[in-house]
């Protein structure tokens, strides 16, 4: 399989990322590469094979249901680029 | 004082032939003179002397942890509380983490302390350290009469780096494809990612959930095993965290391979492979037979299925992780005329080439209409690589030997500028062991015609890193020592 440009253009704004017109193309060549390197998977007979979930085995564990944190608002909001009384701002996304 | 062994500085502080503080300044002077090589991020020096003060106190006592008084370096994508930490990304410059990893945790615990951040690939995505947004490592190894500035390897190239410079007696790494044990093969130093679920991944930087690992790259065998001790253990705060107790590795060192079974995978043997590295190899066999243990051929048939198959799984769980540097929360933050544009324009100039280009394959790989014929069929194969490994090992198989890796050490700007694919080959002996969960070491063999370190891995059974620190402490005692460079920076 191969990607065109619009393809390209596609997975960049699902991964919102912007891409420059100029960097389509490079972009999809690059691309491409990658997924005729990762062609050689087709030769492999998987049928009837589970596929990974877990790397080693083991049941998942949860914890217990208790308050462990909390009241640490100025702890997480003191990385945001921009926060006011404990929320982080963004740009208006609501006319 | 500095060029000691992480074991002969701790035993030293024991003795009390100089102090913590002493060791830490000493330390410090190492690495303002050596800026050249751009190993560090951040220096704290501060910390380093604060910690080396109090582990004078303890040692005064005789009340000193297995790692107390010794500086060590710690890869910028483990969070350290009050210290930037950036994944070497400018997506994270300036964020300040409230809080500290486990695995660094452990380490203060234990009485190390912290001479600052180590550069490393943006995001742990490459394998020469060249992808960093603050510019590449130097290694401190040159080719025999020539200085053209080598890469260290990666992703952990500023750990490597830092340790075989002697700018510290150990540091912490992290392997998600081969970026502990390549670059300690590049550069003479010893390197093991342990079992997946050895350490916790609490408050490291996360690539790719399901294979990365934390783990140590130091000088010996046996600094890398206390180390790991140090570093390993249970975590309530990470689910994949294996509740099994930690060995004391040190005392696996220099135990008889007398009865142990070595694997010789041939499918490791590739076209075009360098006679270096082949006779490299051989005489790693011929070292492990000389000390007692017997060698078997082994078959591991979907190996060359293995670095395909990362690069759909490793992308694809890196599109997910890093959708969380949205320009919101922390980090970088470019405006936009709304806030799709604003997490477009902030991710487009946040993350760099490299990791642009994998978040888009991950998102491909993704996708609908895609999902089942790469991430699935690539999660089907990574089945098919580890029962590759259990069949080796059910049959009796205590550990294998192969090359780290393809060459040794290459140029700045050498390679993967066109084609992406030319440096993930780098990984291809190594990625297997991520695939399957299992631990594997990197140990200095030997070097090449042009005077440039190379490593042999082991890969063991999981949770048996006991194993690997044997066999590779008897491929250190028969292998010609490996002379560090000189300071030349």
């Amino acid at each position: 399989m191969s990607v065109d440009q619009a393809t390209v253009r596609k997975i960049a704004h699902l991964a919102r990322i912007k891409v420059a017109d100029a960097d389509v193309e490079p972009l999809r060549g690059e691309l491409n590469a990658i997924l005729a390197f990762v062609e050689t998977l087709n030769e492999v007979d998987v049928t009837g094979i589970e596929p990974m979930t877990s790397v080693i085995p083991m049941a998942m564990r949860t914890r217990a249901d208790v308050v462990n944190d909390g009241n640490i608002a100025d702890l997480v909001t003191a990385n945001a680029p921009a926060a006011e009384d404990h929320f982080f701002t963004v740009p208006k996304v609501i006319e | 004082m500095t060029d000691l062994t992480l074991a002969d500085a701790r035993d030293a502080l024991v003795r009390k032939e100089f102090s913590a503080t002493e060791l830490a300044q000493a330390q410090i002077a190492a690495l303002e003179a050596a800026k050249k090589l751009n190993c560090f991020i951040v220096e704290t020096p501060d910390q380093a002397l604060a910690q080396a003060k109090a582990s004078d106190a303890k040692l005064a006592k005789g009340a000193g942890g297995p790692l107390e008084g010794i500086p060590l370096g710690i890869k910028d994508l483990y969070c350290t509380k009050g210290v930037q930490t950036t994944a070497a990304s400018h997506i994270l410059e300036g964020f300040i983490p409230p809080y500290e990893s486990t695995v660094t945790a452990n380490l203060w615990r234990d009485g190390a302390s912290m001479l600052g951040k180590l550069n490393l690939d943006e995001f742990a995505m490459g394998s020469s350290n060249e992808t960093s947004y603050f510019g590449p490592v130097i290694s401190p190894w040159r080719r025999d009469g020539d200085t053209t500035p080598l890469v260290p390897g990666g992703s952990s190239g500023g750990s490597a780096a830092a340790v075989a410079a002697r700018l510290c007696f150990g540091a912490t790494a992290t392997d998600t494809g081969g970026s502990i044990r390549q670059p300690a093969a590049f550069t003479g130093t010893v390197g093991i990612k342990p079992t997946y679920g050895r350490c916790s991944r609490w408050g490291v930087v996360a690539f790719a959930s399901s294979l990365d690992q934390a783990g140590p790259i130091a000088r010996t065998v046996r600094d890398a095993a206390i180390l790991l001790r140090s570093m390993a253990g249970h975590d309530s705060k990470d689910t994949t965290s294996v509740d099994l107790p930690v060995p004391d590795y040190e005392a696996a060192l220099g135990g008889s391979l007398k009865g142990k079974k070595i694997g010789i995978p041939k499918e490791y043997r590739l076209d075009g492979m360098s006679a270096e590295i082949e006779a490299l190899w051989q005489q790693g066999i011929a070292w492990l037979k000389d000390a007692g243990a017997e060698i078997v051929d082994i078959a591991l048939p979907h190996t060359k299925y293995a670095l395909a198959a990362y690069y759909i799984v490793a992308p694809a769980e890196a599109s997910s992780n890093l959708a969380r540097y949205d320009g919101v929360r922390y980090g970088l933050r470019v405006p936009g005329r709304d806030i799709a544009d604003m997490y477009e324009s902030t991710r487009a100039e946040g993350f760099g080439r490299e990791v642009r280009r994998r978040i888009m394959i991950g998102t491909y790989v993704l996708s609908a209409g895609y999902y089942d014929a790469y991430y699935v069929k690539a999660q089907k194969i990574r089945t098919l690589i580890k029962r590759d490994f259990e069949t080796a090992f059910e049959a009796g198989v205590d550990a294998i030997l192969t090359p780290t890796t393809p060459s040794a050490a290459f140029g700045i700007g050498e390679k993967g500028s066109a084609d992406p694919i030319e440096m993930y080959l780098n990984d291809v002996f190594t990625v297997t062991v991520n695939m399957a969960g299992l631990p594997g070491i990197s140990v200095p063999a030997g070097v090449s015609a042009q005077g440039l370190p190379l490593g042999l891995q082991l890969i063991g059974r999981a949770f048996d890193e006991e194993t690997l620190f044997s066999v590779a402490s008897v491929i250190e005692k028969a292998a010609p020592k490996v002379v560090l460079p000189t300071q030349w920076w």
